[in-house]
């Protein structure tokens, strides 16, 4: 039994709607512009540090240089029960420090937490229209996956 | 039958299309939160260190005096040669486009430099950029202390009459109940400054 003309092509039509919606997303992905808050980046003083650096121990909670996106924030964080030079800034204990970045740059900070006693944030323009722009979406939801 | 079903299936894919390219759009030109600083900000807040200083203005210098206003804090000294005086004027054109609300604002400037800055000086240097402005300066352990309850290096370079000072450039913003709300590190426009008082101001 022979089926109808437009029931024999339906796999066909479903086929090529699934394969447009995939090209859409992909356009979509590649050429949307960046523009908003896209992420946290948190670095955490644990409980503890304070006593632990009493006693001796040397410790590293934030890399000499971090690198960002234009919108990401970068968040500090003492769980610690004392106050800390965190990067750019004292923070008290039980606070949190959001600092944003507009702008591509690199941006230098005095930071005694550090042997150079400098911390630098690199923050990198947003990716360029096409497969630079899809690649980095790409990582950002994987990363959040 | 099959026109008529390809048609539907088109107008349906453009309409997908279309409803996703629209919704992209919108999801990306919509503006960064309002209430969001774009300074650095401090959460909770908590009560910003006070200090005793010695005012340029002749005054002694707290920042209890200046209660009910949003202050500005900014280290630094006389004899710098670009991140202090950048600074200065970031904020002169900042409180000049506040309007009426620029009397809401002060500006202090503290020295990191008392062996040079004395109250005249810096009364000369800070008014040069904006009238309003008042330095501070003070015995080197109440500098010191001063420094330490921001988390502010300053480190003198060099040697001989010409020294320079080492010193982090951030702005400290404290809002009119005398919280420290955030940090404006240097480089930002006097808008972004603007866009933050503004929204002490408010709150």
């Amino acid at each position: 039994m022979q089926l109808p003309a437009w029931k024999a092509s339906t796999p066909r039509l479903a086929v090529i709607a699934l394969a447009l919606l995939v090209l859409a997303g992909f356009g979509w992905a590649a050429l949307a512009p960046v523009e908003r808050t896209s992420r946290d980046e948190l670095f955490e003083i644990p409980p503890g540090t304070s006593a632990r650096r009493l006693a001796g121990e040397e410790l590293e909670i934030l890399p000499q240089t971090i690198r960002l996106g234009v919108h990401d924030v970068l968040v500090l964080r003492n769980a610690d029960a004392a106050p800390h030079i965190f990067g750019p800034t004292l923070i008290m204990p039980g606070q949190t420090f959001r600092l944003p970045f507009a702008k591509a740059a690199t941006y230098s900070f005095l930071c005694t937490a550090h042997a150079t006693g400098q911390l630098n944030v690199i923050v990198e323009p947003a990716p360029a229209p096409g497969w630079e722009r899809f690649r980095w979406r790409w990582h950002s939801l994987t990363d959040r996956v | 039958m099959t026109g008529r079903r390809l048609s539907i299936l088109a107008a349906g894919l453009l309409l997908v299309v279309s409803l996703a390219g629209a919704g992209a759009m919108f999801i990306a030109r919509q503006p960064a939160q309002a209430d969001q600083m774009r300074a650095g900000a401090y959460d909770p807040p908590q009560a910003a260190p006070e200090f005793s200083l010695r005012g340029s203005d002749g005054s002694e210098l707290s920042l209890a005096r200046y209660r009910g206003k949003v202050v500005l804090v900014s280290f630094g000294f006389t004899y710098c040669a670009a991140v202090c005086p950048t600074t200065l004027s970031t904020l002169a054109q900042a409180r000049s486009r506040l309007g009426k609300n620029a009397d809401s604002v002060q500006v202090i400037f503290v020295t990191v430099d008392p062996a040079r800055d004395d109250p005249v000086r810096l009364q000369e240097y800070v008014a040069a950029f904006d009238s309003s402005f008042v330095g501070a300066t003070g015995t080197t352990n109440a500098l010191a202390d001063a420094r330490k309850a921001y988390g502010v290096t300053a480190v003198k370079e060099g040697t001989g009459p010409d020294y320079a000072m080492a010193h982090t450039s951030s702005i400290f913003l404290i809002d009119r109940e005398g919280k420290l709300r955030a940090m404006m590190p240097f480089g930002h426009d006097p808008g972004d400054f603007v866009h933050d008082i503004e929204l002490l101001l408010k709150a």
